[in-house]
Parts: structure tokens; sequence; C-alpha cells
């Protein structure tokens, strides 16, 4: 077992990345992800670690730098937040679709307007559909372990796809909290150095980002799709791989006291663990409640999602973003479509909350619960709110 | 050369959408851009070359009998030829009515 210790999540992330032997780093400073990049450029400037960390002037480039580098085979890693991920939106199409393995760590936080430094999922909602593997954690220990997880996965041979770990910001990147490390040896076996499949290279030149007519745009985008779900038993396999080495297993949807739960709590994030606390107070009150979590937001996994709620009665779904003249939240759209061509399908109450970083606390996840069970009860069966908001 | 990429299936592209193959921009049809197409008037023609100069596509080639001609697969139909000719040899006429 590796050495416990106590480290402000964000500390650890740098200290994953520097142990994930990252070759390039190109980030820009930008609130609640400054700690990560903060720490990796004193890293790097130390001697610890052998590795170019670029400072950049814009988020676009960061990720533009990663594009290049990692088009030369070098391991490359970014990290940003909110405003700066708006920014890099461009490059993060081009990345996937280049077939890059970047791996991202996001300290998810609210878009503007109205200006706002704290954590919500919009600024991960808004690259929904670029492409990449995107993951979602609850905790700093999780955070950690994806890292390495994320590149090994990204570089394999059948995946060459990028990565975004999502850990809310504050929430989880600002918190101190316990780890248990690995050691460098057991690392460095988990995930051997790069060997990119196709690079840029003098002795053999090649053309990356090329111009595609309407006549081939459509077979490559297929191949692309193709991709990301071949991915899917990668993403089971590498983290099969980890929890063998760690004893630490990963997957894509997670359950807690589901089985026979009459209501469900879906949540993504750090949102987990608040409401494992209100599920076990709601048992304790003889209520039949359970919690599902999404831990892989992209590939979505719609048979998994199907498993752990088919049975229920009715499902919360709890969103931290809007769609704005949408539906109500991302994730209860896409946990609607995963059900609805099933028979006995549950109803489902759909509440965002958090968003902005307003606390959400046990109590709240409990009085969500209520409220949803209430509704459901007279026939709303399809309802959406903002869980807390004054009238 | 291998075929052309209206005939790739999704499975045949390289991961990444990588070209492989240098120099295939010489595959690219540019040809069927055009509206209007040059025409020689072998009378007037001097066999200056200037065409052959000037066209931003390389679509010109010297032929046997030392006439510049235009290949339509990759003239685009700009007409600078037309406009860069000292003797006005070179007219450009609708694609269909030159036929």
């Amino acid at each position: 077992m590796g050495k416990r210790v106590g480290m402000e999540v964000s500390i650890a992330a740098a200290e994953a990345v520097k142990q994930a032997n990252v070759d390039v780093i190109s980030a820009y400073p930008i609130t609640p992800q400054t700690h990560i990049v903060e720490h990796l450029s004193e890293i790097v400037a130390n001697g610890e670690m052998d590795a170019e960390f670029f400072c950049v002037e814009s988020e676009h480039s960061a990720l533009s730098v990663c594009v290049g580098s990692e088009a030369t085979g070098a391991r490359s890693f970014t990290c940003t937040s909110s405003q700066g991920l708006a920014l890099m939106s461009e490059i993060t199409y081009i990345a996937s679709g280049l077939r890059l393995p970047i791996v991202m760590i996001l300290a998810n936080r609210t878009l503007s307007a109205p200006l706002s430094i704290w954590n919500d999922h919009s600024d991960v909602m808004s690259i929904r559909d670029c492409g990449w593997i995107q993951f979602f954690t609850e905790n700093g220990q999780e955070v950690y372990d994806h890292v390495f997880i994320s590149y090994r996965l990204a570089e394999d041979r059948e995946v060459l796809l990028p990565v975004i770990i999502n850990m809310d910001g504050f929430t989880l990147s600002h918190v101190i909290e316990p780890f248990e490390m690995i050691e460098q040896e057991k690392v460095d076996q988990f995930l051997p150095p790069y060997q990119p499949l196709y690079r840029l290279h003098p002795d053999h030149p090649i053309t990356m980002g090329a111009f595609a007519l309407p006549s081939i745009f459509a077979e490559a985008k297929k191949a692309q799709e193709v991709a990301i779900w071949s991915s899917m038993p990668k993403i089971l396999e590498t983290w099969k791989a980890f929890g063998d080495m760690t004893g630490r297993y990963y997957k894509p949807i997670e359950t807690y006291k589901a089985e026979d739960a009459e209501t469900l709590l879906v949540t993504m994030g750090s949102f987990g663990e608040t409401a494992s606390v209100a599920v076990d107070k709601l048992r304790e009150g003889g209520r039949s409640v359970g919690l599902v979590k999404i831990r892989l937001w992209r590939p979505f996994p719609f048979d998994e999602l199907k498993k752990a709620t088919l049975g229920a009665k009715q499902l919360v779904v709890i969103d931290r973003a809007i769609s704005v003249g949408g539906p109500g939240g991302p994730v209860a759209s896409e946990v609607r479509s995963a059900l609805y061509g099933s028979d006995n399908r549950p109803a489902i109450y759909n509440f965002v909350a958090g968003i902005s970083g307003r606390d959400v606390a046990p109590q709240d996840f409990v009085k969500m619960v209520d409220k949803a069970e209430i509704e459901i009860e007279e026939g709303n069966k399809e309802g959406y709110e903002i869980y807390g908001v004054r009238e | 050369m291998t075929k052309p990429e209206n005939e790739w299936t999704w499975k045949e592209i390289p991961i990444g959408n990588v070209v492989l193959e240098p120099g295939n921009a010489s595959q690219y049809r540019t040809g069927d851009w055009k509206s209007l197409k040059p025409i020689l008037d072998k009378e007037k023609c001097i066999h200056c070359g200037l065409c052959y100069i000037f066209c931003p596509d390389m679509a010109y080639n010297l032929n046997e009998e030392g006439y510049f001609i235009a290949d339509l697969f990759y003239c685009k139909g700009c007409g600078i030829c037309a406009k860069e000719c000292p003797t006005g040899a070179i007219s450009m006429v609708v694609e269909e009515e030159g036929k």
C-alpha cells in the first residue's frame, strides 16, 4: 500500500502529473485551477521533473501548444476552468479530431454572466460534444488516480483520444484530503512511456489537420464516433488494471444502497458523497432511497445506467448546470434518453442545484427527494425546477 | 495512387485523418469550381508562356505542338491567363457553350 498523506487536492493532482512523467505542461492560470499549475511550475523550476513548462498568453494557446507537442509524440498536460475552457473550446474539437491523447484536468467553475468564480458544471457542458472522454470525480483520491488512468487509456493504440478529468472547483480543488500516493515504480509499471502511432518527425513527413471535403467529412466523423464508443471496453479494462494494482476499482456508474430502492438520486461529481449522507439519513427513517452516481460522462454509459435505474419507481436527477431554453439539466436529458425506450421506466424529476457553488447539504438532498416524491405522486412525472430559488 | 477519396469508407481513413502520402494535392479536382473556361486561339498565340507563368493553379502545360494548354481538371476558370495574354489569344467562355 502506498504512503497515506494529507494534501490539498490541487497539489495531489500536480504530483500525479509529475509521477505520470508528463513531457509538456502548457497552461494559463485561472481560479480555481490555479494551484495545480502553480505547483507544477514550481516542480519544473526546481528540476524535480523533466518537462517543458509553457507559460502561454491564453488558454487558446495553452491547448494549441498541447496539440503541437502531442503531435510530436510528447505526453502533454493542460488544466483550466470556466472562461478558460470557453476560450479553449475551439481547440478541444481539434485535439479529438486529430486523435491526440492529451489529458486535461478541469476544475469546474461557472461560466459568466453573472461573473462567478464558484463551482458548477456549465463550463464542461459547453463542450459536451467535443469528442473527449470525460470523467467526473467525487473526491481528491479519484482525481489523483484518474491522472494515471487517463494517460494509460488515452494513449492506448485502440483508443487515442483526449481525456478530461472533471473535478468540482473549490469543493475538491481547494480542500485538504487524505491521499494514498502510489509508489513511482508502480506508476511506471502501470503507465509505460508513450509510443505514438503517428507523429510529426522530419524523417517521416506526414500531414496532420488536413482539409476534408464534404465527400469524406462524414466518414471521418463516423470513424471518430466509432472510436469513442470502442473505447468503452478499454475504459473498463484500464479501471480493472488500476484496481488490481491499488485496490480502488472504478465503474462508469456507481451505486450506493440502490438495489431495491424505490427512489434513486442520480448525481455526477462531488455531489455523490454528500448525497450518500442524505441516503443514509433517509434509510434510517425507513425510506426506500438509493443513489446512482455517474462517473463516465462521455462516452455515456447508457446500458449501465439502465441496469442501475430500471426497477426504481422514480429518479431524482440532480444537475449542476442549466440548459437554458432546453429540457432542464444536461444529465437529466441523457438519463431520459437512456430510459425512453424501456418499459416501466421510472418517473424522472429533475433539479438543477448548487449552481455557482451554492452549498447543497445532505438536508437539501432530503428536501429534493421529498419534493420530487410529492410532485410525482400528484402526477408531475417530468418535472424540472431550479432548487432553492427565492420566489 | 490510392483510390479517390469519395470512395473511401470510414474504416479506411487513417486514425486522426493523418495524410500519409505526400504530394496528394494533385488528386484534388479544383476544375469543377469553374463557370468559365479558357479557349486558345492558336492563330494569335505567340508561345510566350505568360499564361503558364501567371496561372495560380499551375493548370497550364506545354503540349507537343508547343502550345500552353490549361488542364481543365485543375483550371478554376479565374481568367488571369486571358487577362495577361499580350495578344488576346485566350478568351473565357461559359463552360457549356464552349463544348
